[in-house]
């Protein structure tokens, strides 16, 4: 791809059967700011069967263009046909940086892409701005579970490209008004060139409670919660807010928690709106998960737990002591 | 059926801390181990081979030290290990790493299945494993549950956002495997006496002498470190006290009313 000639910023707009994941909506607020940065168009990249609510989720998030490739072989994800359909419209409109949600199979995709366009990506950013002199986007990432950040750029290369976490920035004011330009691009992939075929999906179990993505409030437990029935005390407590419980990775270390519930470097990053850490301790690996929320409300019973230099709200305590008597006095309250 | 495991010599990141002086990054007598997704990554593999029989190659890509962690993939139960490593590979990026890591693949192989590790626990990119798959052009899953071979199909198990995929796809596949695809088994004394003793052959750069230059190495890697920091934290939080659980609730809940964020 040429330096001199590529240009604009674009978004992959990931979907779940036909429904745009809100990571993509959420990198579109920083696409924005790159396309700014840059003087150049946002642009949205939709790849799928049923695309009509991905491209209308673009258009209200601020897309300038809406790329669209269709087709029934877009169903499900598979890296040999979206690799292929994202490729073909690189070569034809040869995008100046790339913006890709870290889901799984985002940075499947990102890796695919940067490999085949022999050009850099950058995992799990956390900040991106725009060198204005170079036009060289500045990547910011932790590394070593959140000891360290690290500014990485892609200096000689274009497109420039990155993964972001789903939850690690916040996702703009839709603006029903804005109407892109959509251009839908005529790309099949035969068949034979898919080599993974998904026969058969096994939707998660339902009783896990809401998305931690998704929460307005979260309330986590760590080692200090002694065991998996413990959980139900910060349930409780999750449940008068309209919350969800996440843990940190000591929980699931010790198989009280299931992984997808992990918040922190190898688990989700989250950005809710109330963030209550329970008894954990506030390792680097964790809070590099959960610092941009909100309001962060620590309960610990060690007053140097690192998690109070994160915190908003401090209370040094047992936290099977102070939760029970935040539902009491909640649910006294939401009656009251 | 034969298998190539990549694994990766990583600090122990839950070990690491900061100097709270120089607010750098202590690495001194943090322990290196076997990045803990490759672990998982190494049991798929012997599975495979506990299954339907074949080879466990392990490979590893760093300096000499990195040599532990093949001895204890051998010792776990891996055929052989497998050194790559040269001054010329030093400062990769996953990009130069996974077409470094693929020519060793392909000197070592032909794999029926390539595993690795999700991501590693010290770059957590999750990217090199992938890009190895796009640097062979071989057919790749991510966050493989496990694998099982029928006729001449391959049925994977493979854990997404919103639940488990199962694909169907056939030899030669790169797979990645997560925590919750099995619980790694523990070394017999006997494999780690063994271990021990055993040669770990290197492959230095003399080794591949069809190897892209231009794309090894800290000048092959596209993307370059421009700084480094440590996250500063401040305290600014508020004590919330009471002399009861009932009243630091109540004031908790004050200060968020007050706030505006209940």
């Amino acid at each position: 791809m040429s330096f001199e000639t590529c240009k604009d910023v674009w978004v992959f707009i990931e979907c779940f059967q036909g429904e745009p994941k809100n990571v993509g909506l959420e990198l579109l607020g920083q696409g924005r700011k790159l396309a700014d940065g840059l003087k150049q168009q946002l642009c949205a990249v939709v790849i799928g069967k049923d695309v009509d609510a991905a491209v209308k989720a673009a258009a209200e998030y601020g897309a300038e263009k809406v790329y669209v490739v269709k087709g029934d072989e877009y169903e499900n994800y598979s890296a040999d046909a979206y690799g292929h359909a994202f490729l073909k419209l690189c070569e034809k409109y040869d995008p100046n940086t790339i913006l890709v949600g870290a889901t799984v199979n985002g940075r499947d995709l990102g890796s695919k892409l940067a490999v085949s366009l022999h050009t850099g990506l950058t995992a799990d950013c956390t900040a991106l701005s725009v060198e204005e002199e170079s036009g060289n986007v500045v990547w910011e990432r932790p590394a070593f579970g959140g000891n360290l950040y690290a500014q990485i750029l892609c200096s000689e290369t274009r497109p420039q490209m990155g993964t972001c976490r789903p939850g690690a920035f916040k996702k703009g004011q839709p603006n029903p008004d804005n109407k892109p330009e959509v251009i839908t691009e005529d790309i099949p992939t035969p068949a034979e060139q898919i080599r993974t075929k998904v026969v058969e999906f096994i939707k998660a179990a339902e009783d896990q409670g809401m998305r931690l993505d998704e929460a307005d409030v979260i309330v986590s437990g760590g080692r200090a919660m002694k065991n998996a029935e413990n959980f139900a005390v910060l349930q409780e407590l999750a449940d008068v807010l309209s919350g969800t419980v996440g843990c940190s990775r000591a929980a699931v270390d010790a198989g009280w928690m299931p992984q997808t519930r992990q918040v922190g470097q190898t688990g989700s990053t989250v950005s809710p709106k109330i963030y209550f850490a329970c008894g954990i301790s506030g390792a680097v690996q964790h809070v590099a998960g959960m610092s941009e929320s909100g309001t962060i409300v620590a309960i610990n019973k060690d007053e140097t737990a690192p998690i109070f230099e994160v915190a908003d709200y401090c209370i040094v305590g047992d936290l099977f002591e102070v939760v029970p008597a935040l539902v009491k006095e909640l649910k006294a309250r939401q009656q009251a | 059926m034969n298998i190539v495991v990549c694994i990766k010599q990583v600090p122990d990141t839950t070990e690491i801390k900061i100097d709270p002086v120089k607010n750098t990054l202590i690495r001194q007598g943090v322990p290196s181990i076997m990045n803990p997704f490759d672990k998982n990554a190494l049991e798929t593999a012997l599975q495979l081979k506990d299954a339907y029989g074949g080879k466990v190659v392990a490979i590893a890509m760093g300096p000499q030290q990195a040599k532990a962690v093949l001895r204890e993939a051998i010792s776990m139960g891996a055929d052989e290990g497998y050194l790559v490593t040269d001054r010329a590979f030093g400062g990769s990026d996953t990009y130069a790493t996974s077409y470094i890591l693929s020519q060793a693949i392909e000197k070592l192989g032909p794999f029926d299945v390539i595993m690795g590790g999700k991501q590693a626990i010290d770059g957590d990119t999750g990217q090199t494993a992938p890009s190895i798959a796009e640097h062979l052009g071989a057919t790749r899953l991510t966050y493989v549950l496990d694998l099982k071979v029928e006729g001449d199909k391959v049925i994977a198990r493979r854990q997404v956002e919103e639940g488990v995929e199962v694909i169907e796809t056939k030899f030669p596949v790169l797979c990645t495997a997560t925590k919750e695809s099995n619980k790694p088994r523990y070394a017999t004394v006997s494999r780690k006496l063994y271990s021990l003793r055993c040669e770990i052959p290197e492959l230095t750069i003399a080794d591949f002498p069809n190897i892209d230059t231009t794309k090894i190495g800290l000048k092959g890697s596209p993307t370059k470190v421009k700084a480094t920091f440590t996250p500063k934290r401040t305290a600014t939080g508020v004590n919330i006290e009471g002399n009861s659980p009932a009243e630091i609730a109540g004031s908790l809940i004050d200060k968020l009313a007050e706030a505006k964020v209940l």
